[in-house]
């Protein structure tokens, strides 16, 4: 895991002396909230329906055992005792006070983290796999080069008044699990003739205008990487528009440009950005894979493992669902479920947060990754620690095994915390996790990805669901349309509009319908949601979800 | 022809807390029904004025529309309702604090 420079480290503590002064400065009255709101929002402080918020960026999802402990001490001592994981694998603490914020950055400095860049039309966290490093299908570990990324981004001077926020995913796995299409850039590690390098796509995004990226150049050497990036957002951040904040993001200009432009204007300044890198990046790379390199995985005996899939089904039932193979064979990736049916997805109290840190110190490594589906990943475990894993996160309410399944899904905060948020997010993914788990159906209903997001801006990535929920407001009153068909992956879609809208207590019935429609459709066991969906279309969802339609139409 | 004025009350966030206020006749409360309901438009928007002024306390002063019952305002959409009660997923916003 990558640890700070004495260079990152003076960095921070001067950003966060700043911060404090401005903080001191908006209390005494010096700075109006017009001047503050930008220096606050640099520093990922939000100000929501109910209180501030703060959003503290795990980059590329990872933690270690410390770090972990050092965001349940902020929760606890700040907060009321809990974060919330969030789809961009970051946290967010939904009720800290204005003159508290500086020493919870100075707080999250001591374990080296910080909150800068999580919000303002600046180069946003860079996201990564959950997976990374862990992984059997993966070609390599993405991580390094989405902390060089981190490093070249951070108060980058050209990139800190964009025309709107740039996001960035990066995976090295075929498989895509970081919803690379659906980022303003997403970056797929490849092989070509043994030699490394990246699949650049550009143009992905959700929000009001779902766009899936276009490849902007399908192998680019590993030693361009960063000359080439830079060339994209400056190319970017001088002909995307700042007329219209709704078409500035860098999905709109591919879109009014073309690809094929796009891609002549950055291979024009390409040549300009490659000249001024002269190769330090790629030194600065090689040094930081050495803060990436595997644990020395421990040899042991699988037994107690394979003993205990024998004797406890509830433990089978949770290593079905959330464990997953390993690059090794005798080791395992644990995925903890933050998706207990009934809680809010994301969430995780202090008392959580801490025997997670536990376990990954004891069991895993000292490594965490958060995931952009918002759970928790324990990435090395040995086969051999499962059952004692398993039985411990029992007690913390942990050890929902719900993986992939109907009840894990995505939520944004919703209008019961943010500000923009049109309808609520939270209660109705409370209500289907609640309802399918009553029915005790989710294991025979199989793989399917439930996206809520309570306004337009798709923080939930509805528009990439299996089934996808978006909540607005309908003349004052809550009201969800549904989409179908959305997938987040190498073969990324965006759902398809089922029809007008349900009102909050139509939904869990619409669900039902969708699934029981499903189940009816598909061939046998094996095929799942979005498989049966992409055979048959919309026609016999939309037929069941409005039968009245069909009636009206005969 | 104009539409006509509703009530209102004058609303924003605490500078200091961030958390939802709402305009007395003398200062601020975190109590909807404590608040002042205005029903003069020229009234409503010298109050809103003289809010939006208090920069060392306030952020984002607005006029809410409200409902009077027997004098008590409530609110008219779910927004502000959350806004008065707090966060449905957890009883730990104002609907506690109120109890």
């Amino acid at each position: 895991m990558y640890s700070y420079s004495e260079f990152d480290t003076a960095f921070l503590a001067e950003r966060n002396a700043q911060f404090r002064q401005q903080v001191e400065r908006r209390i005494s009255g010096a700075l109006t909230e017009d001047e503050f709101k930008p220096l606050r929002l640099m520093n990922g402080l939000y100000l929501q329906l109910h209180a501030y918020m703060l959003r503290v960026a795990i980059p590329y999802g990872t933690l270690s055992g410390a770090k972990m402990r050092k965001l349940a001490d902020i929760a606890e001592r700040w907060d009321k005792g809990y974060g919330h994981f969030t789809t961009r694998q970051n946290i967010q603490y939904n009720w800290p006070a204005l003159k508290d914020v500086p020493d919870m950055l100075d707080a999250l400095a001591e374990a080296g983290m910080h909150a800068i860049q999580t919000s303002g039309n600046t180069i946003r966290n860079v996201t990564a796999d959950h997976f990374a490093g862990a992984a059997a299908d993966e070609i390599a570990d993405p991580r390094p080069v989405a902390e060089l990324l981190r490093q070249w981004s951070t108060d980058h001077p050209e990139f800190q008044f964009m025309p709107r926020k740039f996001k960035i995913a990066i995976t090295g796995s075929p498989n895509d699990r970081a919803v690379t299409k659906a980022h303003d850039i997403g970056i797929r590690m490849v092989e070509r003739d043994g030699a490394k390098g990246y699949e650049i796509i550009v143009g992905g995004g959700l929000g009001r205008t779902p766009m899936i990226g276009k490849v902007i150049n399908d192998f680019l050497p590993e030693a361009d990487l960063l000359p080439y990036l830079e060339a994209v957002v400056s190319v970017w951040n001088q002909i995307g528009r700042r007329d219209n904040k709704y078409k500035a993001r860098i999905k709109i200009t591919v879109h009014e440009h073309g690809i094929d432009e796009i891609r002549r204007l950055v291979e024009d300044r390409f040549v300009e950005t490659r000249e001024a890198f002269s190769g330090v990046d790629v030194q600065m790379l090689r040094e930081i894979e050495g803060h990436f390199a595997p644990p020395a995985f421990v040899q042991a005996d699988t037994a107690p493992y394979t003993r205990a899939l024998e004797t406890y089904p509830a433990f089978r039932a949770w290593t079905d669902t959330n464990v997953t193979e390993h690059r090794d064979a005798d080791h395992a990736i644990v995925t903890i479920s933050l998706k207990k049916h009934g809680a809010t997805p994301g969430d995780a109290s202090a008392a959580q947060m801490r025997l997670i840190a536990n376990l990954a110190e004891t069991y895993g490594y000292d490594e965490i990754r958060i995931s952009h589906e918002q759970n928790v990943i324990l990435p090395h475990v040995h086969k051999a620690s499962l059952p004692s894993i398993y039985s411990a996160l029992q007690a913390e309410g942990l050890a929902t095994a719900n993986i992939g399944l109907i009840s894990d899904i995505i939520a944004c905060p919703g209008m019961d915390y943010c500000a923009l948020a049109t309808a609520r997010s939270i209660p109705i993914a409370q209500e289907i996790a609640t309802a399918f788990n009553d029915l005790k159906r989710e294991h025979d209903i199989g793989q399917l990805k439930i996206k809520i997001s309570g306004c337009i801006n798709a923080c939930g990535h509805h528009h990439v669901g299996h089934i996808g929920i978006l909540g607005l407001d309908r003349a004052g009153v809550e009201n969800y349309q549904i989409t179908l068909g959305g997938d987040h992956t190498e073969t990324a879609a965006v759902g398809d509009r089922v029809g007008p809208g349900f009102s909050a207590d139509e939904v869990v019935p619409a669900i039902e319908r969708i699934v029981d429609t499903y189940l009816d459709l598909r061939t046998d066991e094996g095929e799942a949601f979005i498989d049966t969906y992409r055979r048959t279309g919309l026609g016999p969802f939309k037929a069941a979800l409005y039968p009245e339609t069909k009636v009206a139409a005969e | 022809m104009p539409k006509a004025f509703t009530p209102k009350v004058v609303t924003a966030n605490h500078l200091l807390a961030g958390d939802v206020i709402y305009q007395t006749a003398t200062g601020w409360t975190r109590r909807l029904d404590e608040a002042e309901v205005l029903t003069d438009e020229a009234d409503a928007d010298l109050r809103l004025i003289e809010a939006s002024q208090q920069t060392d306390e306030v952020v984002g002063a607005y006029l809410a529309d409200v409902t009077v019952t027997d004098g008590v305002p409530a609110p008219t959409h779910f927004r502000e309702d959350f806004r008065a009660t707090g966060p449905s997923n957890y009883a730990h916003g104002k609907q506690v604090e109120h109890v």
